[in-house]
């Protein structure tokens, strides 16, 4: 407990450092984790509120931004605006009944609802206060498991990591939505798109072709960009754009003491929900979202009300998608995994600035580690104060077209992409994931898992290598070893439960409600 | 034979067509032995699965008992526009500098909507130009040319 109030205290000191800043030919201290922790609050809440932009895309966009600032910056930055659009999602389901992020479709249901009955701010306050309830505790969760967790990894070595690998893609190949051989095909072929380029241990090129641009791996941002951010500007701009937006003024956002108590136990479930299903691989907010929404319909008292404007379908998904949003930050602080594509684009930004994700990071880099637990609920903190009194900016935001929208998306991440290594051939490269990412849309081949696929390639390969090696070549070695063994046990479980008859038609109609 | 479900059906022959092809060109590299795995091993290997997993999806598309669903259809102008304005503000950034290929971009790709109008265009390409130079001229000190080398810097 103590040391654990040091290292806050370590988190603290680093989010509220004073560096000197030159503006304007003036130089003033001013507390700069803290600007990237409110800029990337309020980026994601804006593109939270935003529909046709989500999180994946704008991380995408910024990324190459972040390679430029401080290391904990950068992470800070990313971080908020990930958690940002949780919040930011929610006043677009509720006031427009249009997703703003896929993790609100489900808010949507009854937000809506009590929106027309006149209720939206009682409905808005209701999901900024369970989703700052849910951050808050998802964060002290983050920060106590953070240790212990570290001290597991330690016994880890790579036949066990190789397992672990193995047991994350499939269970988020499991967790995604539509055909599991689908999904299991897109996690493949990120791996094999990771391990384009110059092999480490051998010195071949492989897939380059000669192109030198080729050799030394295809850059994550470029199909980050693609498949998230031009794949989906394509497909929104051929949809012919119908926005209706709830235009009634927001008044009244006291929800009444009534209110407050059909609302306590909804948080506090899906708070649970979201934190457990946040921290499985391939899980996160959406999923949390949806099941929290479901658990609460079947056990609620009230729920005839489901559907036609209940409190609790707004606090419990809401609560539980921001729960997810941060406690999936925990497999990538210890284990160095990330666990859905957003984790990934983080491991992404870390490399960048030679930190290796996993275990030693808290040990070697005590600041950028605890520094970013606590930018969490500092920042969780803004938001509150963001989306609450300056509920009104929001809606402006809300009115901006899609055709003034896209060609900014386009903008940002042309430049981007050109900045990071300063070539035009990754625009280029860029449009061609951007094409392959749209052919995948429209054969109802999610990407997400191709993101995951693509960072984890490279490390997936070395480790299996290494344990080979260490083994003499024998194969044995990944159910010798008993971690190994109940990692891919586990795994093989996963995969028999779904290959079930009725596990799989049951999971088929729960997805078919997105 | 009918194609009972067209989306599984196409995407299988995608992956069959990767996996062939990150296969195929995986066996001209070393294989190695298994004590130590050569640069061709691994992704032979994952090649290999892309291309099984690719075989049942497909093979999964053409079973009666598959819900019946079609590829939604390309939409070729909004693609070609989106796409190739990126691909010309690509080609175009090094000769022409940064302000002339942004414009570009923002007026290929604007067309692309279902309701462009030139005044709207314009107004959205000054802002973003603008806002585009404050970022990463001004702001992040970015080295970007602006203008083609023929008029100077």
């Amino acid at each position: 407990m103590e040391t654990l109030l040091a290292n806050l205290g370590i988190g603290f000191g680093a989010v509220l450092a004073f560096e000197p800043l030159s503006l304007f030919g003036l130089t003033l201290p001013v507390p700069m984790n803290l600007v990237y922790a409110f800029l990337g609050a309020f980026v994601g809440t804006m593109i939270g509120v935003l529909p046709g932009l989500g999180p994946l895309a704008t991380i995408a966009m910024l990324l190459p931004a972040t390679y430029v600032l401080p290391p904990l910056g950068g992470l800070i930055m990313i971080a908020g605006i990930y958690y940002g659009a949780q919040y930011g999602g929610s006043t677009t389901s509720i006031l427009v009944n249009l997703p703003g992020e896929v993790s609100s479709v489900i808010t949507c249901v009854d937000g809506y609802q009590m929106a027309r009955r006149g209720r939206a701010g009682v409905a808005l306050t209701t999901a900024a206060l369970g989703s700052f309830f849910a951050g808050c505790v998802a964060t002290v969760l983050v920060a106590a498991f953070a240790a212990p967790l570290t001290e597991i990894a330690f016994e880890f070595g790579p036949t066990e990591y190789f397992s672990l690998m193995v047991l994350g893609l499939i269970s988020a190949v499991v967790l995604a939505s539509g055909s599991v051989a689908k999904a299991s095909a897109m996690v493949c072929l990120g791996l094999l798109g990771g391990l384009v380029g110059t092999d480490v241990n051998s010195g071949v090129s492989r897939y380059a072709f000669n192109i030198p641009e080729l050799a030394d791996g295809i850059g994550l941002v470029v199909v980050a960009m693609g498949v998230f951010g031009f794949a989906e500007v394509i497909r929104g701009v051929e949809q012919k754009e119908v926005r209706e937006v709830f235009t009634k003024k927001v008044t009244n956002l006291f929800p009444t003491k009534a209110d407050f108590k059909r609302m306590i136990a909804p948080v506090l479930r899906g708070t649970a929900l979201g934190s457990l299903l946040g921290i499985l691989p391939g899980g996160g907010p959406i999923l949390a979202s949806f099941g929290a929404y479901a658990l609460e319909k079947k056990i609620s008292k009230n729920s005839a009300e489901f559907g036609k404007g209940a409190i609790e379908g707004v606090a419990a998904p809401e609560s539980a998608n921001n729960a997810a949003a941060q406690t999936s930050f925990i497999p990538l602080l210890t284990l160095g995994l990330p666990s859905n594509a957003v984790m990934a684009m983080m491991v992404g930004a870390m490399m960048v600035h030679n930190i290796q994700p996993g275990p030693q990071v808290m040990t070697s880099n005590p600041t950028l580690f605890w520094g970013l637990i606590v930018s969490m609920w500092i920042g969780n903190l803004m938001l509150v104060v963001l989306n609450l009194p300056l509920i009104a900016i929001w809606v402006k935001f809300l009115m901006v077209p899609y055709r003034f929208l896209y060609p900014a998306i386009l903008v940002f991440c042309s430049i981007g992409a050109y900045t990071v290594n300063n070539n035009t051939f990754d625009v280029l490269m860029t449009a061609g994931f951007g094409l392959l990412g749209y052919v995948f849309i429209k054969l109802g081949c999610e990407v997400a898992p191709l993101l995951l696929g693509f960072v984890l390639g490279p490390m997936m390969e070395e480790n299996f290598r290494r344990s080979l090696l260490l083994a003499r070549g024998d194969f044995t070695v990944f159910v010798t070893s008993p971690l190994s063994l109940a990692l891919l046990g586990i795994a093989v479980v996963l995969v028999v439960i779904v290959a079930r008859p009725a596990i799989k038609s049951k999971r088929e109609e729960a997805f078919r409600k997105e | 034979m009918r194609i009972k479900n067209q989306k599984d059906f196409w995407a299988g022959i995608l992956f069959i067509g990767f996996g062939l092809f990150f296969a195929g060109l995986g066996t001209q590299y070393t294989m190695g032995t298994a004590a130590r795995v050569g640069p061709g091993y691994f992704p032979t290997a994952l090649g290999v699965i892309v291309i099984l997993l690719g075989i049942v999806v497909s093979v999964s598309g053409l079973s009666a008992k598959a819900p019946a669903e079609k590829v939604d259809d390309f939409h070729f102008p909004t693609l070609l526009l989106i796409l190739g304005s990126i691909a010309l503000f690509g080609l175009l950034l090094k000769p022409l500098g940064l302000m002339i290929s942004l414009f570009i971009l923002i007026a290929v790709s604007s067309y692309a909507s279902h309701e462009f109008s030139w005044k709207a265009m314009l107004i959205n390409a000054a802002v973003l130009i603008g806002l585009c130079l404050a970022v990463f001229v001004w702001g992040l000190k970015l080295e970007l040319k602006l203008w083609p080398s023929l008029i100077g810097y």
